[in-house]
This record gives structure tokens, sequence and C-alpha cells, in this order.
């Protein structure tokens, strides 16, 4: 959890607003540091945590979650997350053998007409699940009650590389957002990798799908490396932009900010304004 | 002389027969201790030499383990291919297995390429030869004339001593020797030998890379590196993507297998993620003409290099290029078990392959931002010297320079 991304979001653990999309696209660089920082936002507020972990193991997730302060072992024990590895569930699909079936979340790996039906149910399940697991206990001697429940998508490029079409995906972030947004009052947050764009729309795929995303969502944060090339002290630049009206605020901003990423956190600065030139 | 100490926990360190000490450094970590790794100086992660040592440096300490590295070939797969064979022989070396695929050429072809290692120089114990006559002509070379005490004591004997060091030199003008290629277990892809059999089903990825995939999981789950193995299993894939892999992503503009390799590629990171494996991939980059779908390609890989060889292109000529054969791309370095990634300082890198090591340097000749004849303002190369160092930073300085350098050039014409 970095403070000063809390401070420019406006957000923080014990008050934050619900129901909101939010988006993360990344040009040219890596943005996984914001899905880091969201993983233990919402754990440390206290809420229900589905996170599809596509991109890396398990171990990596909580070697830097352990940095930030939070536990995942734990977290998992208490029924606190639900965690879905992508490349341990995958490797059952794409090298089938007797005898073993793989999680059914990722059943389009072996059947492209299915789509991601099996995916959402997953989804599905995980967050309308009860809020507390059986055997943990609070103070009281009731269920552990958890906050309201959050979805984190690391990264919907995956997908898109493993030959899911663009229209499923979206159809599968309008189904996650109509269930966990606005059924069950939650949040949603999704990373999507987008690369360079070329003149004759060559990646027709992740620009069409983070235009069409960006259409549905609440809160953007595109996060791109410098146009000027790569530099040591500034690792990127990340424009926030809010579409929906706050209820504080007469109209939408956009920031623009510069950041650094360290070991145990990140930094955001106003443009020009890095530690390494003042 | 260190009072001798009992290692505690290290059993994977071979000590070689004839130790000047008996002193062993007491490790107080369970940590496995595998011929021929390290941990990381940043996150204490496990890592292997590609067998290039200015490499290793650039990507931080080496390679890690779990991990893939993307290679983008040059033109004609010369130093790609040359990098494939250091990362391969100093598994031989470090006595790793290795896996090879490919289907171009025979893996037993690659192999028998490798590079030579140069040995260290160990004294060890040997009969004395019996004495030659004097008579014979060469024996006026054995005699030492000088330090004539020293004839009787055993001769030095080149051998391998492979274990205790990280990163190892090559000889490229030899090949390795049998005896030393034959000591290490290799197993062999040849796509050639794996016909196609049409399934009925559908296959999320193409035949020869299921195929690859399958014979791959089979090896790890068979000698044990997902599990109980204290070896590194070192795989080289050579030109994955190209067309004799079936694939049509170098032929055709809009290729039907837009998600073949990026599939094998995801099932390859998951393969390794849960086993003590290392995988360096060459991919034909200049023949795929999506180039988001190269960077997709990329970001499935951790680590990502592009060569560019000068042979054949105009800057083969270019007196500012004549100390190297290429440049080197870093694309992309990968920050596991970490919020952060260590970029290397200078991303403008060149590479020479010298007949004892590739080096790989920083490019202190990037005029290309400069548009006028270096030949006759070479006092105007130096200062573009100076300021071409660092590309990207100091914005306000390069302006600066370029405002002078401007101004001299009207003065001079």
């Amino acid at each position: 959890m970095f403070a000063e991304l809390n401070s420019i979001l406006n957000t923080f653990p014990d008050k934050f607003s619900q129901e909101e999309f939010i988006i993360i696209s990344e040009r040219r660089c890596d943005a996984s540091f914001l899905i880091h920082h969201f993983l233990s936002f919402y754990l440390r507020a206290r809420c229900k945590v589905c996170f599809l972990g596509l991109v890396q193991s398990f171990s990596h997730y909580n070697a830097v979650s352990q940095r930030l302060g939070v536990n995942l072992v734990q977290a998992k024990e208490k029924g606190q997350l639900v965690f879905l590895e992508g490349l341990q569930e995958s490797l059952s699909h794409l090298v089938p053998q007797e005898g073993q079936a793989g999680s059914e979340a990722l059943n389009f790996l072996g059947d492209p007409t299915k789509g991601l039906q099996d995916l959402f149910q997953f989804v599905r399940s995980s967050c309308s699940g009860p809020s507390g697991a059986l055997g943990c206990t609070d103070r009281s001697g009731g269920p552990e009650e958890w906050g309201p429940p959050v979805l984190l998508v690391d990264d919907l490029g995956v997908l898109l590389s493993l030959g899911v079409s663009v229209g499923t995906v979206l159809d599968f972030s309008h189904y996650c957002r109509a269930t966990v947004c606005s059924r069950l009052q939650g949040n949603v947050v999704m990373l999507l990798h987008c690369d360079e764009e070329e003149d004759d729309g060559d990646d027709e795929g992740a620009e069409q799908l983070l235009k069409g995303l960006t259409h549905q969502c609440s809160l953007t944060l595109h996060v791109q490396g410098l146009p000027t090339g790569y530099c040591r002290d500034i690792h990127g630049q990340m424009e926030v932009c809010w579409r929906r009206q706050q209820a504080d605020e007469q109209h939408t901003l956009n920031k623009l900010f510069q950041y650094k990423v360290h070991d145990k956190g990140a930094s955001f600065f106003a443009r020009g304004t890095s530690s390494a030139f003042l | 002389m260190a009072a001798p100490v009992s290692g505690v926990g290290n059993p994977g360190v071979r000590s070689s027969s004839l130790n000047s000490t008996s002193f062993q450094k007491k490790t107080r970590s369970k940590l496995l201790s595998i011929p021929g790794t390290r941990p990381s100086v940043q996150n204490g992660q496990l890592l292997v030499s590609t067998g290039v040592t200015s490499l290793d440096f650039l990507l931080g300490g080496g390679l890690a383990v779990g991990a893939v590295l993307l290679i983008e070939e040059d033109y004609y797969d010369s130093y790609s291919r040359m990098i494939l064979k250091y990362f391969l022989a100093e598994g031989v070396v470090c006595q790793h297995e290795l896996f090879v695929a490919s289907a171009q050429d025979s893996p037993n072809d690659i192999l028998q390429e490798l590079p030579s290692p140069i040995m260290d120089d160990v004294a060890i114990p040997k009969p004395v030869e019996q004495p030659r006559l004097s008579s014979e002509p060469q024996d006026s070379l054995d005699t030492m004339k000088i330090a004539w005490r020293y004839q009787n004591l055993p001769k030095v004997q080149s051998t391998l001593t492979s274990s205790s060091r990280f990163g190892h030199y090559y000889d490229v003008s030899k090949t390795m020797e049998a005896e030393i290629r034959q000591a290490a277990k290799c197993h062999c892809f040849n796509l050639p030998d794996h016909p196609q059999q049409t399934t009925p089903s559908y296959s999320p990825t193409l035949e020869s890379y299921s195929a690859l995939l399958k014979s791959l999981q089979e090896v790890i789950q068979k000698e044990g590196f997902a599990g109980k193995s204290r070896n590194i299993l070192r795989i080289g894939l050579h030109s994955l993507g190209s067309s004799l892999w079936g694939d049509d992503l170098c032929c055709c503009d809009n290729p039907k297998h837009t998600h073949a390799l990026t599939t094998f590629l995801y099932g390859l990171r998951a393969l390794l993620r849960s086993s003590l494996a290392v995988a360096v991939v060459t991919v034909p980059s200049h023949l795929i003409q999506n180039r988001a779908l190269m960077g997709r390609i990329a970001k499935l890989s951790d680590t990502a290099i592009a060569l560019e060889s000068f042979k054949g292109s105009e800057r083969e000529t270019n007196p500012l290029y004549k100390d190297y054969h290429g440049l080197l791309h870093v694309r992309q370095v990968p920050h596991l078990n970490c919020l952060a990634s260590q970029f290397p300082d200078h991303k403008d890198l060149a590479f020479k392959l010298k007949r004892k090591q590739f080096s790989i340097e920083v490019n202190f000749f990037l005029l290309s931002l400069f548009t006028f004849d270096i030949h006759t303002f070479p006092f105007i190369h130096l200062i573009g010297l100076t300021c071409a160092c660092t590309e990207s930073e100091c914005n306000l300085s390069f302006w600066c320079i370029m405002f002078f350098v401007q101004h001299i050039k009207y003065l001079l014409i």
C-alpha cells in the first residue's frame, strides 16, 4: 500500500468508495506495482479479495506482499483471499495427462467456444460465497465477517495471448462488473497491457479492449514509460482519469504524475519535481 | 593458515581431490547449494551463469532459476546461436543437465559445436615422465636451465575445476572435446523425429509446440527437477516461431496461429516456475511483421534481449562501429519476487565477439543524433561524444551543447 497513491486517489483503508471499476493500462513499462498496491490495500481494508493471478506464481505475489506488510498465506487460510494461480492450473490443460483434471476456471484453454463462462462462475462463487471461513472465528466467537468483495485481475493481456477474443473478454468484464460492483457493491480492478499502436492498427486486440473497458470504468490509471526513453530516477508517468462525477467535486479531473518504484513502495511526484533534479 | 571448520549443510559443493587447506565456509542457511549457481545479491534468488560473463553482469548477476531468457536473433542467426552455445557449454562445465530442441539442425550438431572452455591450471601430482635422452631435440624445451631445481616437480596438468567458479571463459576457435561433452547428460528434441499426428480435439497450441511441452514435462518429472533433484536443467530452444516449427508467424502478415507461440511460452513459464530449470529461447524476430505480437512474446518471457549485427548492413563499413560486431538492446529485465526491476544503467550497448570473450560494452559513439559529416568536423565529433553518453538524462545540458555545436558549425562553414 503506497501512502502517496492513497492521498492522490483519496482512498484510505477505513474509508474508500465502493462500486468502483478501476482499469490500469500499461504501455512500454510494467505497472504490476499498482496491482500489488491494490492487493495490499484491500486486504488491509478487510475486504474479501478474489485475485486472478495469471502472470506470476503465488510465491512471487507473496514475496512482494510481505515487503508491503501483508501476508497472503495467512489471508488465504483465514478465507479472506481466494487466489487463482493461472500458471499452475494451466499446465493440466496445456499438457493433458490422464487422470489429472485441472481447475475448471481455465477450461477456455481446452475449448475456445466455451468462452470465459467457467472463469466467471469461479469469480462469482468466490465473491458471493460465505463471508467467513468455516473454521475461523473472531473474538466474539462468530465467523469472521469480511467487507465488500473485490476482484483483482492480473492481467487481461494474458487472456488475449492465450487466444481469447476481444469480445469475449469484454463480455467477461461486463459480467464481473455487473455482479461484483452493482449487485455485491464491491470493487473491480483490472490490469491491461497494451503495446505500441501502429498506423494500420496491428494490435487491434488490446487497443480495442482498452477502449471498451475505459468506457465502462469509473477510474483509469494510464501508466507509461517516459517518451524520451529510459531514465534511472523516473520510471514512468501515470495519468489518473476519473470518469464518474465524485460527490463533492463538480468536474472530472485528469492528473498527471511521474513515479519511481523502490524496493518497498513507490513515490509519486508532479512532473519535473523528481528528487534527482531538485 | 585458517583452522579447519566443518561446513554445515554444504553437501552439494564438490571439493577437488587435492585441497590446499581443509577450510570450508560455514553456511548457516538452508538454501540449496548446487554447483554452478549462486544467490543473487539483490533478492537472494538462485542465479546461474549464461556462459557470457558480460551478459551476466548486464542481467544483474546471472539468469534466475525458473526464468526464461528470450533472444531476438540477428539476421544470420550467428551471434544468437553463439550465445545459445555459450549457455549450453556453461551447463556442461557446471555439470548441469541439458535439453536442446531444434527444428532446423539436429540438436547433436549444436552440441558438437560448443566452444571449448579455457582450462584452469591446477597442480595435481602426476607420476613424472620417464627421463628422455638428452639427444632428443624436444628435450631442449623440457629441461630447465635456470630453474633446474624445479625440474622434477609434478608437471602442471590442466584440468577442469568447475564447481566452485561462477562463469567461465571459452575459446571460440576450438570446439569442446568429446569426453567433456559426453560427461554431461543431454536430452535432445529433434522436431522431424516427432511426426505430426492430427488430433481430432482442439489443441491450444500447435502440434509441434505441444509435443515439445510434453517432452519437457516428461524430462522434468522423470529426472526429478520438480522435486528432489539437486541439479539444474538448462533448456535451449532454437529458432522458435520459425516456419520449420509449423508456425506461420514469420511468413504471413496476418498469421492464423497468432497465439500458438504465446501459449507455448505461457506453458513454458508454468513448467519452469515449479522446477529447477532455466531456458534460453531464440526467436527470429526480424521475420515477424507484427510488432505488437513481438511485444506480447517479450512480455511472456522474463528477460528479453535483441541482437542486431552489423554484418551485411551499411554500418559494417562505418568507422564509428569498427570496434564492434553489433548492437545489443535490452528489451526487458525481470523483477521476480521484488517490486522494482534493476535495469542496466545504460541501454546503448554494443557487443563484440572476440576469440576468448564475448564482450558487451556501452556504446559511446551514438552520433545518429547529429546530422553533419563527422569527417570534416573531428572536434565536433568529440563534443558529440560527451553528450551522447547519457541519452535520455540531463536534457538541459544536452540542449546547451547542441546549441553550442550548431553555432560552431556555422562559424566553420
